[in-house]
């Protein structure tokens, strides 16, 4: 696992049906765009993470495909309007394999 | 948040500029953090500055999605430096199997500290920034090495003990036996320095509201250090800050914990009196 790598989610625990909520995520990550080279000239080796998921109670809501260019630490933020209570699944991608996942329940009432 | 991304809400904020619209004052906007801690970002100059009757916290000069950043802690990435400080306050580091909180308990029984600091040390017989403090206490109370002023584990714990001071009143002394280095900070903020003959006051007294090419000039406080810049994507030192200031003029800079910083920091500290504790603040 690379180092220093920490998913956090921000969902708030309730929401009324209908109701718009914004979900906060971040990821930090050095993400090292391989374009850059270390004091003696070699290029310092691509690792990012390449790909971010929201899935809702198994279904997919949100798929990013992620770049070299992004900067570090990426952070997502989007609305939602939830349909029922249940699970959010989010998911990253990291260049060397690793899948960081982090879950978060809501309730709907 | 990248440089990029920098570079273009400055350009904005010119072309805002060049558009008439008054660009000479802070803003007029308020600041909470998490909804809950109220921060003072304008006071009543201390009665030492002759030339201000208004101090400013850095906050009130940047552009509103920029000042967004810092009023979550969610979204305020200097707090994951914080959280890296919360893992080395309970460490046990050195020879006396010790970590911080073993002596000082909870980090927030330490709010109102960085408030205070810099601040003379009766025993030492000098001034001494609270990073002087963190690594006396790792010496010879921990037995552990020093970190590096400036570097990674220093400042994130800074930025920890920033973060459990925010919204307090920054108020430093600046009599007694701290007044020869408070004076000795104060000749330094008002001398010229570099090929460009600026002092300090230059920009930051004179100027500041102005716009200094594509930049918005603060009052430079430094209640909000350490400082997440959005330039270089990380936690910024006062010294490192003080640094580039003063390469700007092109001069040959102090260096990093000299003594001449350490008076700088004193005097500068103290010309924000009255404003709130904010690191780690979020600025361009």
């Amino acid at each position: 696992m690379a180092s220093g790598v920490k998913p956090r989610v921000k969902v708030p625990k309730s929401a009324s049906a209908g109701e718009v909520i914004i979900i906060k995520t971040l990821i930090s990550h050095k993400m090292e765009s391989g374009q850059r080279k270390d004091a003696d000239g070699n290029v310092i080796p691509r690792s990012i993470i390449n790909r971010f998921t929201a899935e809702f109670n198994g279904e997919m809501v949100i798929d990013v495909n992620l770049e070299p260019a992004i900067s570090t630490n990426p952070y997502f933020e989007f609305e939602a309007v939830v349909p029922e209570s249940g699970d959010f699944t989010f998911t990253w991608y990291d260049d060397d394999g690793d899948v960081y996942t982090e879950t978060k329940s809501i309730s709907v009432g | 948040m990248n440089g990029f991304n920098g570079g273009l809400l400055s350009a904005l904020a010119l072309t805002v500029g060049l558009g008439g619209v008054a660009t000479a004052e802070p803003d007029d906007d308020s600041l909470t953090i998490n909804g809950e801690i109220a921060i003072v970002t304008e006071a009543a100059a201390p009665a030492h500055l002759e030339y201000v009757d208004t101090v400013y916290s850095g906050w009130r000069f940047r552009s509103d999605e920029t000042q967004a950043v810092q009023m979550d802690d969610f979204d305020n990435p200097g707090m994951l430096g914080v959280e890296l400080g919360i893992e080395q306050w309970s460490a046990v580091d050195g020879s006396e199997g010790e970590s911080c909180a073993s002596c000082h308990g909870d980090v927030e029984d330490m709010a109102g500290v960085k408030a205070v600091y810099p601040k003379w040390n009766e025993g030492a017989g000098e001034v001494r920034t609270i990073e002087m403090q963190i690594n006396d206490c790792r010496k010879t109370r921990m037995g552990a090495e020093e970190w590096k002023y400036n570097g990674g584990e220093m400042t994130n714990t800074v930025a920890l003990l920033a973060s459990v001071s925010r919204g307090l009143p920054v108020n430093v002394a600046i009599d007694g036996p701290a007044q020869s280095t408070w004076e000795k900070g104060k000749e330094i903020y008002y001398t010229r320095y570099g090929q460009l003959e600026l002092s300090c006051a230059n920009c930051h007294e004179d100027n500041y509201g102005n716009m200094i090419r594509a930049d918005h000039l603060s009052q430079g406080q430094i209640n909000g250090f350490p400082t997440y810049r959005l330039k270089n994507t990380k936690l910024n030192t006062v010294h490192d800050r003080f640094r580039g200031c003063i390469r700007d003029t092109r001069a040959h800079t102090f260096s990093v914990a000299s003594p001449e910083f350490i008076a700088l920091e004193l005097y500068v500290t103290s010309r924000g009196n009255g404003l709130s504790v904010e690191g780690p603040s979020v600025r361009n």
